[in-house]
């Protein structure tokens, strides 16, 4: 029997030490509580209704309610009937004598192209039509675009309160109105490339990084305090500039009239009327964002490497391991941690990466957040801007979830 | 560095060749700043070396762009930097505050789902900006704070907090818990012990947090461009460079880019002080 141990107070001890936990918990959550009520509330919040528009289509439902129920017993394989298109024609004039009509003929636009222009003339003639007789002529009268059956299997369509059909588009698949899913004409796909040499880059810029940065963290880790303080300034003054700056240097060198073409011409190794294409293509984003990321590289690995202790090689190269074999079997395993961590920064930031390419990358150089921005600022699609988002965010919180596991989030250091 | 006398010639050549590749590296990440600044004094409104600044005669350079910078009516660089100062003034603060407390928490061993909280606290940095400025913005407009300073405001201090959050959790990792419970035994009050105790030992860490989230607002350009909405009167230096950029490469921008360089490397100073004073408080000596 183990005694009961009680505090001065006569509490048992374990119910005390219960106590001050809880009370050690709640404080320690309150003190996080403000910031994270903050982002929760004013970021990821917001980032899900945000994605939620990719699928999100009730305006239009609300706009047609009664016509997309009426809709639902059509199968769409014939003309539809006249319960239909009188409907139809009733909230279509709600729509004109509210001036919502424009909002409806862009969205559907989206469905079916040519749907502006229809919308917008069957709404001037709309006045003209007689209520008492066959609807669906008076349509086909208007415009002859009625009569195609598609129209209709469009405007059933459109009016669903919601869809998937813009992660199709992200992908540069389509949905035919007969419900088949089939890839768009190869003149038209552009996502895909775009994607893949997302991918790509962001994949080759952290190989890139990393071919760079090992050699000169090794370098930086192993040189006297002295001197690599002042390497350091190397890496870390970059790291303080200003994107903008970096940026606008690349093109100053990269141009076609740039420094590095004039010094290559200079020197007679290029042709004046034959100088480098550097910029405005892959080229130029790639170089830019190379030089960009590698303070995010070298950071992490200089942190790994700088713990190594330099007896290890000696140790292994004592025992006969020539320098090269005790480097891979020794020095290179003890530098994953800061490999994995470098990488992983590098691959998030180079996949969202937007500035440098729309500045640098010119049309052939541009990755998917700037076709993202396109979508969202230009041609106003914004559902398909945030169905291509939600693909990128998704990627992303792949690579997060991942550098949790390996690297671990309470590891994470800057600077 | 030095080799010593028995080594291989192999290895020797190996070794030189691993100090050509290591210069070469750290002249690709300097150079580009360093050929910035001469062309900024360039008399000309080409953006090359002309013959005269390569023959360094004196009339070859000139201050104009500089003057152009300044009293330039076409260019609102003075609007634009008085914004950038104040935006990230007030979001420094925002976030240095928010973060720091928020990190108190979570160095705290009792911290409930620590990890999940974590992850979420440092998504705006994780997330992409073209993603999370797009958000901001739509949850601004319904709010009706969209091109307004307090909404850029609140948009750079959720982009600065993973920062401050980061760099103070880091610092309170290596802070012993001995110490604030000398002081509470000694009989210092807990609001006591944090403002003598606690808070002189990890201010380093929530300097060099407050200026990574100063120069995050300060630089930040992706989701000012959706939050700010054009509205010149909201424009800031990394804004202005932008459109700059976007129309043609001037010398003004130039001069803009070196006094920028100037600022980071009163950054990057700053920061090497504070670093070589945690240590020494920690009782590393900073060699």
């Amino acid at each position: 029997m183990t005694a009961e141990i009680r505090t001065s107070d006569g509490e048992l001890l374990s119910v005390k030490l219960k106590k001050v936990e809880r009370r050690r918990r709640t404080t320690a959550f309150l003190l996080a509580a403000p910031l994270l009520f903050f982002i929760v509330f004013a970021y990821v919040i917001p980032i899900f209704q945000m994605l939620g528009r990719s699928i999100d289509n009730a305006e239009m439902n609300s706009f047609l309610t009664e016509t997309h129920e009426v809709m639902q017993t059509w199968d769409g394989s014939e003309m539809p009937g006249e319960d239909v298109t009188s409907t139809f024609y009733y909230e279509l004039k709600t729509a004109v004598e509210n001036k919502y009509h424009g909002k409806i003929a862009t969205r559907l636009n989206y469905e079916k192209g040519g749907f502006t222009s229809l919308i917008k003339k069957t709404s001037r003639k709309l006045k003209n039509f007689d209520e008492n007789a066959n609807f669906l002529d008076q349509f086909i009268d208007v415009h002859k675009k009625w009569g195609d059956i598609e129209y209709w299997q469009a405007l059933k369509r459109g009016t669903d309160a919601y869809h998937f059909r813009k992660y199709l588009t992200t992908f540069d698949y389509e949905q035919k109105f007969d419900g088949s899913i089939e890839r768009i004409p190869e003149k038209l796909r552009i996502n895909v490339t775009l994607w893949l040499r997302t991918i790509f880059v962001a994949v080759g810029v952290t190989f890139c990084c990393f071919i760079l940065a090992y050699p000169i963290s090794h370098l930086l880790s192993v040189l006297p305090t002295r001197y690599s303080n002042l390497l350091m300034i190397c890496v870390l003054l970059p790291f303080w500039t200003s994107l903008l700056v970096r940026t606008s240097s690349w093109m100053v060198l990269l141009q076609k009239q740039g420094v590095l073409n004039d010094t290559l011409v200079s020197l007679g190794f290029v042709a004046d009327e034959s100088r480098l294409e550097l910029m405005y293509n892959m080229t130029g984003t790639f170089i830019a964002m190379t030089q960009i990321l590698l303070p995010f590289m070298v950071l992490p690995l200089y942190s790994v490497m700088k713990t190594i202790s330099p007896s290890l090689m000696r140790a292994a190269t004592s025992m006969g391991a020539t320098p090269f074999h005790a480097f891979r079997k020794i020095y290179f395993p003890l530098t994953y941690a800061g490999i994995s961590a470098g990488s992983i920064l590098v691959f998030v930031l180079a996949i969202g990466y937007y500035i440098t390419p729309a500045l640098v990358g010119g049309a052939k150089g541009i990755l998917i957040s700037n076709r993202i921005a396109y979508h969202m600022q230009q041609s106003l699609d914004w559902s398909l801007a945030t169905a291509m988002a939600t693909v990128l965010l998704i990627a992303v919180l792949v690579v997060y979830w991942l550098y949790n596991k390996i690297v671990g989030i309470d590891n994470m250091r800057l600077g | 560095m030095a080799l010593p006398k028995y080594t291989e010639m192999r290895y020797r050549v190996w070794h030189y060749s691993y100090l050509v590749i290591c210069t070469a590296v750290f002249v690709f990440l300097i150079a580009p700043l360093f050929v910035i600044i001469p062309l900024s004094f360039n008399a000309e409104q080409y953006i090359h070396f002309s013959d005269g600044m390569l023959a360094l005669q004196p009339e070859a350079f000139s201050l104009r762009w500089y003057e152009d910078m300044i009293y330039g009516t076409k260019n609102p660089w003075g609007i634009a930097a008085r914004n950038s100062v104040y935006y990230a003034f007030f979001s420094t603060i925002g976030a240095t505050v928010l973060g720091t407390i928020a990190a108190l928490g979570l160095s705290s061993r009792y911290m409930p789902y620590k990890q999940l909280i974590m992850s979420v606290l440092i998504s705006p940095m994780i997330i992409p900006l073209i993603i999370s400025g797009s958000a901001i913005f739509f949850s601004l407009a319904k709010l009706g704070l969209a091109a307004t300073f307090p909404g850029i405001v609140i948009a750079h201090i959720i982009l600065g907090t993973p920062f401050v959050v980061i760099t103070v959790t880091a610092t309170l990792s290596g802070f012993d818990d001995s110490i604030t419970r000398a002081a509470s035994s000694l009989g210092s009050t807990p609001t006591n012990t944090f403002f003598k105790i606690t808070l002189p030992l990890i201010t380093p860490g929530i300097i060099s947090g407050a200026l990574f989230a100063f120069v995050t607002s300060f630089d930040e350009i992706v989701v000012i461009l959706f939050v700010a909405g054009g509205d010149r009167n909201l424009t800031t230096i990394p804004l202005q460079m932008w459109t700059g950029l976007r129309e043609q490469l001037s010398p003004t921008i130039m001069a803009v880019a070196t006094c920028l360089i100037v600022l980071s490397t009163l950054i990057l100073i700053v920061t090497e002080l504070l670093r070589r004073r945690s240590e020494r408080i920690r009782g590393i000596s900073a060699q």
